[in-house]
């Protein structure tokens, strides 16, 4: 038995039957980073040290039960923008390279009541601004699949992390894709909630209308338990839903009977690769031989999201990314003369060329004279977008979409970034209206990269799409018959 | 052309630090004060990550703010980012209120340089937060920030350019300070900071109907220096259009040692701040209900206590006006008079002797170290003969000095007022015998010889003989 190739539902029942001892588990783990890390690149900070005497004293503490938590010893990756006390939180940037979080985020709080085990802290596109982690100032994570190509972003080191079995989940984040789009380029499973299910306290902002935190799993029934150990109010994000709990795992039937499924042709023409398309007719005839009913409709908002996404991105993260001044913490550059060569240089030296592009954008729709037409327009149509989507959940229950045009990329192939931009043409929409959005592997391409299919629900419809989600799995078992090859 | 052919035009801004017991965004205490970087957290020092949540009481108090100044509440409000680089401000954006700021459309009513009422208009009143503090040249070269202060929550009051005189700027500045002093949402504290005004000056000649250039002056901590800096900034800019020049828009630094304005480095007119809605912070919706009953539980206003006290306790129309100018010394009246029983005289101390010394100290009436129930029985010892008027005044210096019990100060200091027959018979002899010249005075029809002879013993006396014993015995003698 390999360890590191059970899904976390699976180290559970190996936990209770005593299989498994939790210090085992994250042993195996640890000899997994050794053995494959330096191909895959996954991390910023691994916490071998930590996690080693974690899982000794929470074995402890299962033995004297003190901790009953089912999740106690499970171990995780979290991506590098989200805080961790004491550990250090770079975004994958110069200008936090050395920075360590005084505090806590809320999910990671959460995650430390329940006993996990933080394995470390994953690569990602620096501040989150990418669609390849090729944009990390840190290093170059390779997609387990082919070594050749990335593993898509920003979440990038989460989604590689997963694949190639460095970790059994990770926390990843999504503001225009970023936990879908990699998910989908390493064959794994990526939830983005709804906007205001999960509290961002402690993720370091990139877009605050629109970032989330979520998940990055093997497989779908790991993504529910996931998103119980994370969703819910938290006092200190005024921007998270006040709702009552639900156990997700609860919403996994088996069963799409009824189900309603639409599917927008505006995502299925140009620009999106034959055998992706291939691939999702396939999903659509599999759902209807599982008993839901698939529609196509009319949903053309795709090419508004992206500009409307960017717009709206850049404009919060140029001011999101104020704080990175050199004065209290992060960067500083050396030799200033004054207060503004402080800023000018720390800023100009600690931030990347995407970074920096993405600042400009968002300090340029925001000036005056060109708010009206850029930022203000940009919410009109994300007004827009929102309606036209739930004109679609009128009448059906889940959109099935592409979670990419095309699959994983080879480095340094998309060196212009309105290409790069357009990888996220099928993910950004649902980032604009708030939904919740699931990438699900649906097969492989004929060099045998994976290809993700991808289910948007209502909002707060979380159970909707993984339970659509989960039936699909059983029903295809993509994990059975596709594993990551490390091909060099 | 002359000085009187201009007519100066002031508008305020005026930042009023409200005493919350956290800060606006945080959990973190908002009082002044605290060893540097003590009252801070990730939300205040915008430590990666953290997030701001709206303190409901700020809201509350704004929104008494704008109540007790005849303000619109906006039931549907929110906040923006104002973005600036600036140490002082960690986020690197101050989060206010740009276009849909919680109060709009209000006004105080102030007297104009004649003794009429006159309103004065208020744009707006919004809600924001208060930046660090810099700390320069304090060791060594380099500037130390404290944020303590970042985050402590404050309202923007705005008015119209209605104020035609620095008499009526102040005048408005002191009613807008001891309203806020009277629905308790902020100390106002013009020396912490807690108080502070920018002031827009600009000058036209009279009959214009455009207003002239304006220029903003900050950086003035006191109503004395307020007042100052615009007759300087009014001169200053009639002076430059009398010599033909034009006044640049412009910010301005007062500096209140040479008594002059300087421009100030930053062009603040040439900043971008970049304003969007806060994305971090929901939308702030009121309802008909929430501000029904803040207005419902709304404290008395000086408007009402000055009709009160003409009404209830016949003070003059001036002295009552005087007296609620100030939450501090209104209060004091209440519990003065309700110590002493005798609200005229207790009106008297407050406006003659505590009035003064507070002028001559330059203190404001929070300043004020003795409580009412000192200044009480003061009154009190005065009513039932233990002291004179005059060991009164001493006793109220003393108060102002050290304040105590006044029964103690009298007796330590040996004030108590001389009411034996036999002793003040004996003051009257001694006088009587020293100025014979007067009794001759008296006798030859002088009744002013009376009021020597009396002032002699009090002389004498140091104060402490009883006055009315004194003039009673002095004639006894003299028309024997």
């Amino acid at each position: 038995m390999d360890i590191t190739e059970l899904t976390v539902h699976e180290l559970q029942d190996k936990i209770k039957s005593k299989e498994l001892t939790v210090s085992e588990i994250t042993e195996a783990y640890l000899n997994r980073i050794n053995d494959k890390e330096p191909e895959i690149d996954a991390f910023i900070t691994v916490l071998k040290e930590e996690a080693l005497a974690k899982s000794k004293e929470i074995e402890e503490k299962i033995g004297n039960g003190e901790i009953q938590s089912e999740y106690a010893g499970i171990p995780i990756g979290i991506k590098d923008n989200i805080c961790t006390k004491g550990v250090k939180t770079t975004c994958a940037s110069k200008m936090l390279e050395n920075f360590v979080s005084p505090y806590d985020a809320t999910v990671v709080e959460n995650l430390n009541n329940e006993g996990l085990i933080n394995l470390g802290k994953l690569n990602m596109d620096e501040f989150a601004m990418g669609s390849s982690t090729e944009n990390s100032a840190i290093k170059k994570t390779k997609n387990p699949w082919n070594l050749n190509t990335v593993p898509g972003g920003s979440s990038g080191g989460s989604a590689a992390a997963v694949a190639a079995g460095l970790v059994p989940w990770a926390l990843g984040s999504d503001t225009g894709g970023s936990i879908r789009q990699p998910a989908s380029f390493c064959g794994v499973v990526g939830l983005k909630p709804t906007y205001g299910l999960v509290s961002r306290y402690g993720l370091v902002a990139y877009a605050s209308s629109l970032d989330q935190i979520g998940t990055l799993t093997k497989d779908v029934k790991d993504s529910a338990m996931l998103l119980n150990l994370i969703a819910g109010h938290d006092e200190r994000d005024s921007t998270s839903m006040d709702k009552p709990k639900i156990d997700y795992t609860e919403a996994l039937k088996n069963d799409v009977k009824g189900l309603k499924i639409a599917v927008p042709k505006e995502f299925y023409g140009e620009g999106i690769n034959a055998e992706v398309k291939q691939k999702l007719q396939e999903a659509i005839e599999k759902y209807k031989e599982l008993g839901a009913t698939v529609e196509e409709v009319s949903l053309d908002i795709a090419e508004y999201s992206l500009a409307a996404y960017y717009i709206i991105a850049c404009a919060e993260a140029s001011s999101n990314l104020g704080r990175f001044d050199g004065i209290r913490y992060g960067y500083r550059a050396k030799d200033c003369k004054d207060l503004k060569d402080i800023y000018i240089k720390s800023r100009s030296e600690g931030f990347g060329a995407e970074v920096k592009r993405r600042i400009i954008l968002g300090t340029y729709v925001l000036s005056s004279g060109y708010y009206d037409a850029y930022y203000k327009k940009a919410q009109k149509v994300r007004t827009a977008i929102t309606n036209k989507f739930e004109k679609v959940f009128a009448d059906y229950d889940v959109i099935l979409v592409p979670t990419s045009p095309v699959v994983a990329f080879e480095f340094g192939s998309k060196s212009n970034p309105l290409e790069m931009y357009l990888s996220d043409i099928c993910t950004v929409s649902v980032n604009v209206a708030g939904l919740p959005g699931i990438s699900v592997p649906c097969g492989v391409d004929s060099n045998g990269m994976p290809i993700g299919m991808q289910l948007i629900g209502n909002k707060f419809q979380e159970s909707t799409i993984l339970n659509a989600a989960y039936t699909y799995e059983q029903a295809t078992n993509f994990r059975a018959k596709y594993k990551p090859q490390f091909k060099k | 052309m002359e000085r009187s052919d201009y007519e100066v035009v002031i508008g305020l801004e005026v930042h009023a630090e409200l005493s919350t017991k956290t800060k606006i965004f945080c959990s973190c205490p908002a009082e002044f004060g605290g060893d540097p970087n003590t009252h801070c957290c990730p939300v205040c020092m915008a430590m990666p990550g953290a997030l701001p949540v709206l303190n409901e009481k700020v809201v509350e108090y704004a929104v008494k703010a704008g109540l007790a100044t005849n303000c619109t509440i906006s039931k549907n409000s929110k906040n923006d980012r104002k973005n600036y680089f600036y140490p002082d401000t960690p986020r690197a954006y101050q989060i206010s209120q740009f276009d849909r700021p919680l109060c709009e459309n209000g006004y105080v009513e102030i007297e104009d340089d004649e003794g009429n009422p006159k309103k004065v208009r208020l744009l707006r009143i919004h809600i924001e937060d208060d930046a660090g503090k810099l700390n320069h040249d304090e060791f060594g070269g380099g500037s130390l920030v404290d944020f303590n202060r970042a985050g402590v929550p404050l309202i923007e009051s705005v008015s119209m350019p209605d104020l035609r005189s620095a008499g009526e700027a102040e005048r408005y500045l002191k009613k807008l300070k001891s309203i806020f002093e009277y629905i308790e949402v902020s100390d106002c504290k013009m020396q912490e900071g807690s108080f502070r005004a920018d002031v827009n000056v600009s000058v036209r000649k009279k009959g214009a109907k455009e207003f002239g250039t304006r220029t903003e002056m900050k950086n003035m901590s006191s109503f004395r220096s307020i007042v100052r800096a615009i007759e300087y900034e009014a001169n200053r800019q009639i002076e430059v259009i009398e010599n033909g020049g034009v006044i640049k828009q412009t910010s301005l630094r007062w500096d209140d040692v040479s008594g002059k304005t300087f421009q100030m480095r930053n062009k603040e007119d040439a900043q971008d701040y970049r304003y969007f809605p806060e994305p971090d912070l929901v939308a702030i919706r009121l309802s008909d209900e929430y501000i029904q009953n803040i207005k419902d539980n709304l404290p008395e206003l000086p408007e009402s206590r000055k009709e009160r006290y003409m009404s209830e306790y016949s003070l003059s129309e001036k002295d009552a006006r005087l007296i609620t100018a100030s939450k501090h010394l209104s209060d004091l009246f209440e519990k003065t008079k309700d110590i002493c029983g005798n609200a005229k005289l207790s009106a008297n101390w407050i406006l003659s002797d505590i009035s003064r010394i507070l002028n001559e100290e330059e203190m404001e009436p929070d300043q004020i170290p003795f409580t009412a129930e000192q200044l009480g029985k003061m009154i009190c010892l005065i009513e039932n003969g233990t002291i004179s008027s005059a060991i009164g005044k001493k006793v109220l210096t003393e108060l102002f000095e050290n304040p105590n019990d006044p029964e103690v100060i009298v007796k330590e200091k040996g004030w108590i007022q001389i009411s034996d027959e036999g002793a003040i018979k004996e003051v009257v002899m001694q006088i009587l015998e020293a100025n014979p010249q007067s009794i001759a005075d008296f006798k030859a029809g002088k009744d002013r010889a009376l009021g020597f002879l009396v002032g002699q013993a009090m002389k004498a006396t140091k104060g402490k003989a009883n006055p009315q014993m004194l003039n009673k015995m002095f004639l006894e003698e003299l028309n024997k």
